[in-house]
């Protein structure tokens, strides 16, 4: 199956004269693009902070590379296994804490993310403990990651879009009125709790199947902040500004390589440059369409445009 | 061997409580968690590596720059990036990302500056121990310990008897009231982060004097944070509580039990204790408002 899928890749990257390097690039990319949309559907959407994504990212990884290496599992069959195990995770976790309010919640799945990684650390003989789990086989292609990345927009972008979606936003706007309109808030939040868990879990199964090795400290507290800020750069309340988001975050890095010992250093000037002059990111609240793009580029129309969006 | 556990654990339960008054405060006025306030801790240690070893200033005298080091920044932090953030009248929650870019920033610059090696006081205080009924105590956490209680009884004083308490507590209540009522909130505001910076800088020396000066060593800050958490968000004497609470608790796991599984049982004790008591052990029960 594996290897079904690699051939492929190998077919169409020799095609296109795709050399390896960049199709690293572009798993990472994806990779980062499936973990930010589960960010983006949580706090853009319902306006909940997780800092425990990586935490859930680790599930997903742990569980689909001990199922792959010690079970000998397919690894369509483990991914799917441990993105929902994440989800399930998130969604008992949930239940108990997301009656919490404000920063009580958020502070709750930190711990949880840090209890994960303490754990995967401490128990050597189930994960590795810090040294790693190594022997995954490399399954995340560059063709197979720019399809989950494609699946993983599209039923995000049906999620958004549904009923489901649009009561979450009501949630976000005014959790008061949305509850006295009929909504049941706590469940609501719950689902997309569990929604961005199960993306944090598909991401870190896929990194798992990239690195082929897999640490607890890949899924530290920092992983989380990263996620967080990246949706916020992206622009909160957009599915598309958040993929811009995580292209941007994900590539900038590559190209300025010469500037890598500066790499955070402008990271964290631009968070706070976009905060401060820019709150609702690159594309708050709206999303990148087409029609837009070709009004603004006209230069004239540009005005008509923006009134009708 | 108990009570030599109990001492340690207060003596760095003491350091977090400097920092989590801090969290405490800027939460009780502004209702955003900080989180670029560990990072004070870290640029006041270097400062006062700087002046101590570096331009070798007598300790003293490098201690007390350091300290207004951690100040100064805390205050620019507000002044350059906080103020103007709340002056668009964004949401609590970008103040907070603010912070963690902040806090990124002061990271790597630290990191650059001062690279990753580990840096100790050049000045040492005396490292032997004193018996006391059986338990062999370092002179630096009694020090450590004398010098907290000194200090957090002064704030606690300085809140709740001073004309500049009342004006912060004014503004915890209800800003705009106190506004009308002719307290000055945006300097308030700005000295409540100078003294925050302050008492940040000092549990930043103590702990680089304890272990080390390393530009992560803000991390101490996320425990801090969760002892004022674990306090009640917005309450100094929940802060104070929850920090000595959280370092014993700390140092007896490690003691007992297993040094790895230390952060495992601080924040399964912060989950388990937030489903028990929602709002922290002090905390006043927040209702969002609509």
């Amino acid at each position: 199956m594996i290897e079904v899928f690699n051939s492929i890749n190998n077919a169409v990257c020799g095609f296109l004269h795709i050399n390896p390097y960049i199709q690293g690039v572009v798993v990472l990319v994806c990779i980062n693009v499936i973990a930010i949309l589960g960010m983006a559907v949580l706090t853009g959407f319902t306006r909940l902070f997780s800092f425990g994504n990586a935490g859930f990212m680790a599930i997903g990884a742990y569980c689909a590379a001990i199922l792959i290496v010690r079970h000998n599992f397919n690894f369509l069959i483990a991914m799917v296994i441990g993105a929902a195990l994440a989800g399930f995770v998130a969604f008992l976790l949930g239940s108990l804490t997301l009656k919490l309010k404000g920063d009580y919640f958020l502070i709750t799945c930190l711990g949880f993310g840090e209890c994960v990684r303490v754990l995967l650390n401490y128990f050597k003989k189930f994960s590795g403990g810090s040294a790693g789990f190594p022997g995954i086989p490399n399954y995340s292609s560059m063709l197979f990651s720019v399809i989950c990345a494609i699946l993983a927009f599209f039923i995000a972008w049906r999620f958004i879009h549904s009923k489901y979606g649009r009561n979450l936003t009501s949630i976000r706007e005014n959790e008061v009125a949305a509850e006295a309109v009929g909504i049941n808030a706590f469940r609501y939040k719950r689902l997309s709790f569990t929604f961005s868990a199960v993306y944090a879990g598909w991401a870190g199964a896929l990194f798992a199947g990239y690195m082929m090795y897999v640490v607890p400290t890949n899924f530290a507290l920092n992983k989380s902040i990263e996620l967080i800020t990246t949706t916020v750069i992206g622009g909160l309340g957009s599915l598309t500004g958040s993929v811009l988001g995580a292209l941007l975050v994900t590539l900038l890095p590559e190209v300025f390589r010469s500037l890598s010992n500066y790499r955070m250093l402008i990271y964290g000037f631009a968070v706070v440059l976009i905060i401060m002059f820019r709150p609702n990111g690159l594309y708050g609240y709206k999303e990148f369409s087409l029609k837009r793009l070709i009004n603004r580029l006209k230069g004239g129309k540009a005005k008509t445009g923006k009134e009708a969006a | 061997m108990f009570l030599q556990q109990l001492i340690t654990g207060i003596s760095i339960g003491g350091i977090y409580a400097l920092l989590a008054t801090g969290y405490s405060l800027i939460y009780s006025l502004l209702d955003f968690s900080n989180w670029a306030h560990g990072e004070f801790a870290m640029l006041g240690a270097y400062f006062a590596i700087v002046f101590a070893n570096m331009v070798g200033l007598p300790f003293m005298l490098a201690a007390l720059l350091g300290v207004c080091g951690g100040a100064l920044i805390s205050f620019l932090c507000e002044k350059l990036v906080y103020r103007h953030i709340r002056s668009t009248g964004a949401p609590n929650m970008f103040l907070m990302i603010g912070a963690m870019g902040l806090s990124t920033i002061f990271q790597q610059v630290a990191n650059l500056v001062f690279t990753g090696q580990y840096r100790s006081f050049k000045f040492k205080l005396p490292v032997s121990t004193i018996e006391i009924a059986g338990a062999y105590l370092g002179v630096l956490d009694l020090i450590s310990l004398v010098l907290t209680a000194v200090i957090l009884v002064f704030l606690i004083y300085l809140i709740n008897k001073t004309k500049f308490g009342l004006n912060v507590r004014a503004i915890a209540c209800n800003a705009n009231a106190a506004r009308v009522l002719g307290v000055r909130v945006d300097r308030s505001i700005a000295s409540v982060f100078l003294l925050a910076g302050s008492l940040a800088g000092v549990a930043g020396i103590l702990y680089g004097m304890k272990y080390n000066v390393f530009p992560t060593m803000g991390n101490i800050g996320l425990k801090a944070f969760v002892a004022s958490v674990v306090g009640g968000l917005g309450s100094v004497p929940g802060a104070i509580v929850g920090s000595l609470l959280l370092g014993v608790l700390e140092t007896f796991v490690s003691g007992y039990i297993s040094s790895s599984l230390r952060d495992f049982f601080s924040f399964a004790l912060l989950i388990v204790l937030l489903l028990v008591k929602p709002s922290g052990l002090f905390g006043v029960d927040v209702q969002d408002k609509a």
